[in-house]
């Protein structure tokens, strides 16, 4: 069947679920949708549907079920690995209209909430409550609920209170049968396997997320932010092992370098220190007495470690620049080069010194800038790739450089993604991280929710085909051609 | 400490090839919870070791067959502690029985539960392929999380080879205070408690009192014992420690009977149950253990429109259904999990639920 016939036969059937808007097919229409964070990936899809009830969804899936068309979700399109990136053969199911928060429930501190409600969004509805949504990636004005569960979206505050899989109890999902299915509860466990778990960063490729129903946590009494400033980034790495072991679980401690730092001061003017290699930003909160005691002692073992400068910041408006400089980072680089490409391995905290000198290393050999910015306290690194995807191959190179941080990153004893998930951008990198079986246990996984791979297909877990044809490993007789590379 | 890895594996392969069940045992300190599993004995009892544990990366990875006993210590070495408080039953108890069970104590709705600490886990799948998912680092959105799937899949998922685990500091103080409270009472009390910013770390009701943990500094947990006693006519009680330990191994006399003990899993706020029987209420508000002799079928529908579940928990008939049955559609997600992990249906068979 052509793809115009098949269009044809979609919006035949959309048409009776869905107002005439809710259904694009024109090309000026599709265009906001060719990508979505990760902007070097772009395709046109064939075509957007904003349906606005669970009905209607589980309606659009049906049809695409039957008629075996790929079915793409997108939330608000902040991903960063390509996890929304429209198929020319596919819908893309824009969750954009749910946007209500159906309850808030103060005593049992939850809210349920449509998959569009955007992060902050859940935070300011509560806040006259006393309460807050804690999960707070940066992206947190513009990225979807829906999205940070199927991405398992972290931020600042997780290595206190936890990735999206903590902070959420329940969810409604429509499988690619068009069957609706509560998962999770409002209790705090449910009988059987953990489905609440697998949903969660499963990147769209499991079912479509329509309800979710979060935790909210008391906001904390008070919250203070040290800035330690230092001439040398392995001490900064190294006060980050000592916080912790000297038994402090900051809300944030969070790491930029010269680079960052001066991009962020340059942009946000929070008074970051210029001359400083490293900064490093923790947050202590809690109640009044807590935080008054911890301060002294974090102060203390950042200095012990080397710190050049402490500085606390004394009012919630300092704070607040503090932190904005750190949350624009992003955007601030951005602001610094045509482009930028952003990485999001997760090494053991004992290992922060080491990758980032081997990322300096890199960044020298491929002469391309890195700037670095991340969740230190959770080892979660963000070098960010400056280049110019105007000249001739360098976008190319800037991949290149990337996969083979992301292979330190493995090699180190981590991970390929933290947060960002894997979507098409780290799919190769797949390769590296995981053995055959291993990928062909996710493929038999996705293959009990979606038997005929029609949800978000191609994204996430490359085919054992794909990871042969790269070389990075030799399917026919079970041997690895890097030997030499610790696998798990 | 030995590695059992390969023979683990071979044991398994072998029963795939043959098709013949595998029943999993630890230190069979939980052989009561879940339904019946018949089967050769595949025994992690040997395979045992701490691999790694940094204080500093708040990561500790184990063999399986690691006791708890063992893992508490070295942790304690540190001032480290699991954060899920999982019971042990006996001094046998293994990390992998623990992560199979998804078991947490009485801090699990101030910490979390055993799932929420998994951070990766090594498994021998039912075909006999030894898989490594997860990873030791806190954050990893690498592939789905196989890891996580297995907290609670009480090993018909896969044997469990190795579990790394998220760790925290262990609070200096505890303070455990006492207050006398009707069941409704103390179930809104204890949620209205969780809405403010204080370290409460567990909380109980029975015989017409309820029990609140607080663990922090000194300081910090003196200045809420006083807020709160101030607020609810409470006092502190001396044997804090005791206490929660004779709640986390069920040494509590509320746990010495014969009569059927139905595990009630709530929303938190539910009112109390207002069915005969002796309660203790756990989790603040979420869990709730009632010993009755109500039929099961009957308490799993009053509790399931609470939007609850109830397992048989003890002295229930044999062939009682020990887990609350799942929806229809759901059931079928987890057929098709099963069988992607365990075609030949060889492990643990029958013991979460009969068609598993
Ligand atoms: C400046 C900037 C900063 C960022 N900072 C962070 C950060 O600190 N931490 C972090 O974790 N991430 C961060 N991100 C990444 C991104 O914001 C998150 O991944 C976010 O969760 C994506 O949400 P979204 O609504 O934009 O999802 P989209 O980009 O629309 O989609 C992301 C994936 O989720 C799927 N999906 C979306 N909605 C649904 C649904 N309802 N059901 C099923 N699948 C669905 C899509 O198919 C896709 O695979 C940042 C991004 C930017 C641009």
């Amino acid at each position: 069947m052509s793809t115009t016939n098949t269009q044809q036969q979609l919006i035949n059937a959309f048409s009776t679920v869905l107002p005439a808007d809710a259904v694009l097919y024109n090309a000026e229409d599709l265009h906001p949708y060719e990508c979505d964070g990760l902007s070097a990936f772009r395709q046109i899809p064939l075509m957007v549907v904003l349906p606005e009830t669970v009905e209607q969804v589980q309606s659009i899936i049906k049809t695409c079920h039957q008629l075996q068309v790929p079915v793409i979700a997108r939330g608000a399109g902040t991903g960063l690995s390509g996890g929304a990136l429209p198929l020319s053969t596919g819908v893309l199911l824009s969750l954009a209209k749910f946007k209500q928060i159906l309850d808030i429930d103060p005593l049992a501190r939850t809210a349920r909430v449509q998959p569009g409600v955007r992060n902050l969004a859940i935070s300011e509805a509560v806040k006259s409550h006393g309460l807050y949504y804690a999960p707070d990636p940066s992206s947190q004005i513009a990225c979807t609920i829906g999205g940070n569960v199927a991405e398992n979206s972290g931020g600042v505050h997780c290595l206190k209170y936890g990735l999206t899989v903590h902070n959420i109890l329940k969810l409604d999902i429509v499988t690619i049968d068009g069957e609706l299915h509560s998962i999770g509860s409002d209790a705090l466990d449910s009988p059987g396997y953990d489905l609440l778990a697998l949903m969660t960063g499963s990147e769209g490729m499991l079912g479509v997320i329509v309800e979710v129903t979060v935790k909210l946590l008391p906001i904390p009494q008070q919250a203070k932010v040290i800035m330690a400033s230092f001439d040398d980034v392995y001490k900064a790495g190294n006060a980050v092992a000592s916080i912790i072991s000297a038994g402090i679980i900051p809300a944030g401690l969070e790491m930029m370098d010269k680079l960052a730092i001066k991009a962020a001061e340059d942009f946000i003017h929070a008074n970051y220190p210029l001359d400083a290699e490293a900064i490093l930003l923790c947050e202590l909160d809690g109640t009044e007495i807590e935080v008054n005691e911890m301060i002294p002692l974090a102060e203390k073992v950042l200095r012990d470690n080397g710190a050049t400068e402490t500085r606390l910041a004394k009012d919630d408006i300092e704070r607040a620049k503090f932190w904005q400089g750190r949350k624009s980072a992003f955007p601030a680089v951005g602001r610094m080069s045509p482009d930028y490409y952003c990485m999001d391995g997760t090494i053991p905290k004992s290992e922060l010194g080491n990758v980032l000198q081997q990322i300096a290393d890199l960044s020298k050999e491929y002469n391309l800038p890195v700037a670095n910015v991340f969740h230190a306290g959770d080892g979660n690194m963000h070098p960010l790739i400056l280049y110019d995807a105007n000249i001739e191959g360098e976008l190319e190179r800037t991949e290149e450089f990337g996969a083979k941080i992301l292979e330190a990153c493995v090699q180190a004893g981590g991970t390929i993604t933290g947060e960002h998930g894997v979507g098409v951008e780290k799919i190769d990198s797949m390769c590296v991280q995981f053995k055959s079986a291993e990928l062909s246990q996710f493929h038999a996984i996705k293959k009990a929710f979606d038997p005929d791979t029609l949800l978000n297909p191609g994204k996430a877990v490359p085919t054992l085909h794909r990871c042969a044809e790269l070389g990075a490993m030799h399917v026919h007789d079970g041997k690895l051609p890097h030997p030499e590379l610790p696998r798990f | 400490m030995t590695d059992q890895t390969q023979a683990l594996q071979e044991q398994i392969t072998a029963a795939y090839a043959n098709k013949t069940a595998c029943r999993i045992e630890g230190g069979n300190s939980k052989h009561f919870i879940g339904n019946p599993s018949a089967g050769e004995q595949v025994s992690t009892k040997n395979h045992t070791g701490i691999i790694s544990y940094d204080a500093s990366e708040l990561v500790l990875t184990a063999r399986s067959g690691t006791t708890l006993k063992e893992i508490s210590a070295a942790l304690a070495v540190n001032n480290q502690s699991l954060p899920f408080e999982p019971p042990a039953f006996s001094e046998h108890a293994t990390i992998g029985g623990t992560i199979a069970c998804n078991l947490s104590g009485p801090a699990r709705a101030y910490s979390g539960a055993a799932r929420d600490f998994v951070l990766g886990t090594r498994i021998i799948n039912g075909k006999g392929e030894v898989l490594q998912f997860g990873g030791q680092v806190m954050k990893n959105v690498a592939g789905y999380d196989a890891s996580r799937l297995m907290a609670g899949a009480y090993g018909t998922l896969g044997l469990l080879l190795e579990v790394s685990l998220k760790i925290l500091p262990k609070a200096q103080t505890e303070i455990t205070i006492k207050s006398q409270q009707s069941a409704d009472a103390a179930i809104n009390i204890i949620n209205q408690l969780a809405g403010k910013y204080l370290p409460i770390s567990a909380s109980c009701y029975f015989d017409e009192h309820l029990y609140i943990r607080l663990n922090s500094s000194q300081q910090n947990c003196e200045a809420a014992s006083q807020m709160i006693c101030q607020q609810i006519t409470a006092q502190p009680i001396e044997s804090s420690a005791e206490l929660w330990q004779q709640i986390l191994e069920q040494q509590h006399v509320f746990f010495d009977t014969d009569q059927p003990v139905a595990r009630i899993s709530l929303p938190a706020t539910s009112q109390h149950i207002a069915i005969t029987g002796e309660q203790l209420i756990e989790w603040g508000g979420a869990l709730r253990w009632l010993k009755t002799d109500q039929p099961i079928e009957q308490l799993r529908q009053t509790v399931q429109a609470l939007g609850g579940h109830v397992s048989a928990y003890k002295n229930y008939p044999a062939d009682t259904e020990y887990f609350q049955p799942l929806a229809s559609g759901i059931s079928i997600l987890h057929k098709g999990l099963k069988n992607a992990f365990d075609p030949a249906g060889i492990l643990n068979p029958g013991r979460l639920y009969k068609e598993l």
